[in-house]
């Protein structure tokens, strides 16, 4: 056991790959030199030498439509798109092609690659910098999409990403960076599709991601103050969906709330919300709850950036009231 | 251009037209083995024969969806196919059927995937715009514009990263020289050294607008290789021996670790740009010089200058022919695929499971 920062979680992931397989590789703009514009990959080229740690120009396309080529041919890249508001300027790469090679082939064409990107607000970036758009890459049949919320996991889930045979976009949190966690030693190893019951409850289950779990368990702290017993879930992958262990925590505490930092419209808690609706209805005592950031762009003012992402004041209170 | 802003000076499909230059007498002479010669006349062949039918069961309904023919265009597909390893990459667009067939991917399955049949290489699921055949080295028709040319960079990467001396072409028109991934491509493709081959097949139109009209350069390709440090190539895409020696040279640098290429092939359709459209934007003299330098047409002359006899080109169609109406009645015998099949091959287990 170690403390470990979730930025340096990231570069202990990759390079525990790396080590295991030479077929893995890292692209990205300044991933290499720099080790990355939020020094989440340093020490990676020190390690394994510039053939397999790149610097990039400036071009999203260029490095995904790489990474896919690669990734046809037998390699296992992984690729850094730095904000994952670049997403928008190499969608298509991602969507029409790293998604749908598979089915379009009808089988003919794996695409095993990890896509690794800051995501999220809550570091005064503004609006193209900030963004939660783990809800896009959700949209997408093909793709799998992960977002941990702690070092261990950043590990564990990046490991089980580069070993996965689909396309991975990988959501890294880039107010987590800085956070740190105890993390044991030697190879970790996890799991894409399994969501953690992460604080036990009996009277309300509130299901959260990434940033949104840090604040979902102070949250809880403070319910449990107030005499209630919640249960947080960490989704910690979108697709596959764990609705097993959500739909079982539902079962006995009766009442949903989800904690999202996307944007409100077609959240991915709007989703689980209608799973639930449609098959744990009757084991609702209320209605499902979505605690989410308003349908607006960010702003980047902190007064205004804080109002806007749900805080754990937000979450307690919007739990509290609901449950009196 | 007045005030610094393009005018174009004529009317809609009224042009000057841009002429094919005569054929290189030169050729005759070229290196080029005549069983490679007479090979490439087959293939030429098949295509053309193959696009032929495929546009006559479109007008019976039995192709739906769309199609963009490669008819006028073959000889391009032709020579990279006969000068490439098999297991080279080829990455084409959606008018991707001659690069198929270029890497000797049978006519059966592309028959059978252009009717929607079970028998179709890509089970039905991929359709006219998306032949792939990766035992084949055909690594996929593409699209969307432009995104074929970074993801050929990747299998040139692999190639490199293996320590394999595989090669990778992308196919592409003179539209798509107007979109950044071109432009981005290029960059990566001379920053890494990657052994790749941009092939342009300039067929002087992006759908319905000349490309003159709406392009910067006079050669879409050819004048922006400079900015990326390349050579200037532009070859007779009509041509298949001019194309065949292109061809060979640039697969040769790429495969000898000399780096990327970027090669403008100058040709033109036979047709519109798809199904629907009968291309009347573009002059009729453009057209009948056009025909007039067909590359089949320009082909079997020189092989009768070169001694072979008209009998043998005969045999050569006539069994052509064969092959063509044996693979179409195969797939107009094939089931259509179970409806099972829209639900396989999302993931990689094999299904479309995205929860438990
Ligand atoms: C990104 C994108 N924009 C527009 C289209 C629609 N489109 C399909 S083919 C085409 C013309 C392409 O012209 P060119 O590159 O010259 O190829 P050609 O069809 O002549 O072979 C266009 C605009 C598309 N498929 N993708
Ligand atoms: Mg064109």
């Amino acid at each position: 056991m170690a403390e470990l920062s979730y930025r340096d979680a990231v570069a202990r992931g990759i390079a525990q790959e790396m080590e295991r397989d030479e077929r893995v590789f890292l692209i990205g703009e300044d991933v290499a030199g720099a080790g990355g514009v939020f020094k989440a990959t340093v020490g990676l080229l020190d390690q394994f030498g510039p053939g397999r740690v790149v610097d990039t120009p400036i071009s999203e396309q260029a490095i995904l439509g790489a990474a896919m080529g690669a990734a046809m041919t037998g390699l296992r890249p992984i690729a850094e798109i730095m904000f994952s508001d670049f997403f928008a300027v190499c969608w298509d790469i991602v969507v029409n092609e790293i998604a749908k090679a598979r089915y379009m082939t009808d089988g003919q064409v794996d695409v095993p690659l990890v896509i690794r990107s800051a995501n999220g607000g809550g570091a005064r970036f503004g609006a193209q910098h900030s963004q939660s758009v783990e809800n896009w890459a959700m949209a997408i049949p093909g793709l799998k999409v992960v977002a941990p919320s702690t070092p261990e996991d950043v590990i564990g889930l990046m490991a089980a990403s580069v070993r996965d045979e689909d396309p991975v976009l990988f959501f890294e949190h880039k107010t987590l960076y800085s956070h740190k966690g105890e993390v044991p030693d030697g190879e970790i190893v996890d799991e894409l599709g399994k969501a953690k019951v992460v604080r036990k409850g009996t009277d309300a289950t509130i299901v959260a991601l990434a940033m949104m779990v840090p604040r979902a368990l102070e949250a809880a702290e403070r319910l449990a103050e107030d005499g209630i017993s919640a249960e947080v879930i960490d989704v910690r992958s979108l697709i596959p969906l764990d609705t097993a262990t959500i739909l079982g925590s539902v079962a006995k505490t009766s009442r949903l709330y989800t904690v999202e930092e996307n944007p409100r419209v077609l959240g991915w808690g709007a989703e689980i919300a209608s799973i639930v609706a449609d098959e744990a209805f009757w084991d609702l005592d209320a209605p499902v709850r979505r605690i989410t950031t308003p349908h607006i762009p960010l702003p980047s003012s902190a007064p205004l950036e804080d109002d806007t992402i749900p805080s754990v004041e937000r979450i307690h209170r919007e739990v509290k009231e609901s449950m009196d | 251009m007045t005030n610094g802003v393009r005018a174009v000076d004529h009317e809609y499909g009224e042009h000057d037209p841009i002429l094919p230059a005569p054929v290189d007498p030169a050729l005759d002479q070229a290196p080029i083995a005549q069983e490679t010669r007479l090979a490439m006349y087959q293939l030429q062949e098949e295509i053309r024969q193959v696009e032929k039918e495929l546009h006559r069961l479109f007008l019976e309904g039995l192709v739906q969806g769309t199609s963009h023919l490669y008819l006028g265009m073959e000889a391009t597909a032709t020579a990279f196919g006969t000068a490439l390893r098999p297991d080279d990459y080829t990455f084409a667009t959606y008018r991707g059927h001659g690069h198929t067939l270029a890497r000797g991917v049978p006519m059966k399955g592309v028959f059978g995937e252009m009717l929607g049949r079970s028998s179709g290489i890509l089970g039905g699921k991929g359709g006219s715009m998306h032949l792939t055949s990766v035992e084949h080295g055909m690594l996929g028709s593409y699209a969307i514009i432009g995104a074929h040319l970074t993801i050929a960079n990747g299998a040139a990467w692999s190639a490199k990263y293996r320590g394999t001396d595989q090669v990778a072409v992308a196919f592409f028109g003179d539209g798509t020289t107007n979109i950044g991934a071109f432009h981005e491509a290029l960059n990566f493709a001379v920053v890494y050294d990657l052994p790749v081959i941009f092939v342009c097949e300039n067929n002087l139109y992006m759908e319905y607008t000349a490309i003159g009209d709406i392009t910067a350069v006079p050669n879409p390709a050819a004048d922006r290789a400079a900015a990326y440090g390349l050579e200037r190539i532009i070859v007779d895409g009509n041509d298949a021996d001019a194309v065949y020696l292109e061809a060979s040279r640039a697969i040769e640098k790429a495969r000898a670790g000399g780096g990327p290429s970027l090669i403008e092939s100058l040709t033109y359709r036979h047709g519109g740009h798809s199904r629907a459209d009968p291309g009347k934007y573009r002059p009729q003299e453009e057209i009948d010089a056009w025909m007039e330098r067909d590359p089949i047409a320009t082909y079997h002359q020189r092989l009768l200058r070169l001694g072979v006899d008209e009998g043998t080109l005969t045999g050569i169609s006539t069994d052509v022919a064969r092959r063509v109406e044996e693979a179409v009645e195969h797939a107009k015998a094939s089931p259509r695929p179970s409806l099972e099949a829209s639900h396989t091959n999302v993931y990689a287990d094999g299904g479309a499971r995205w929860r438990n």
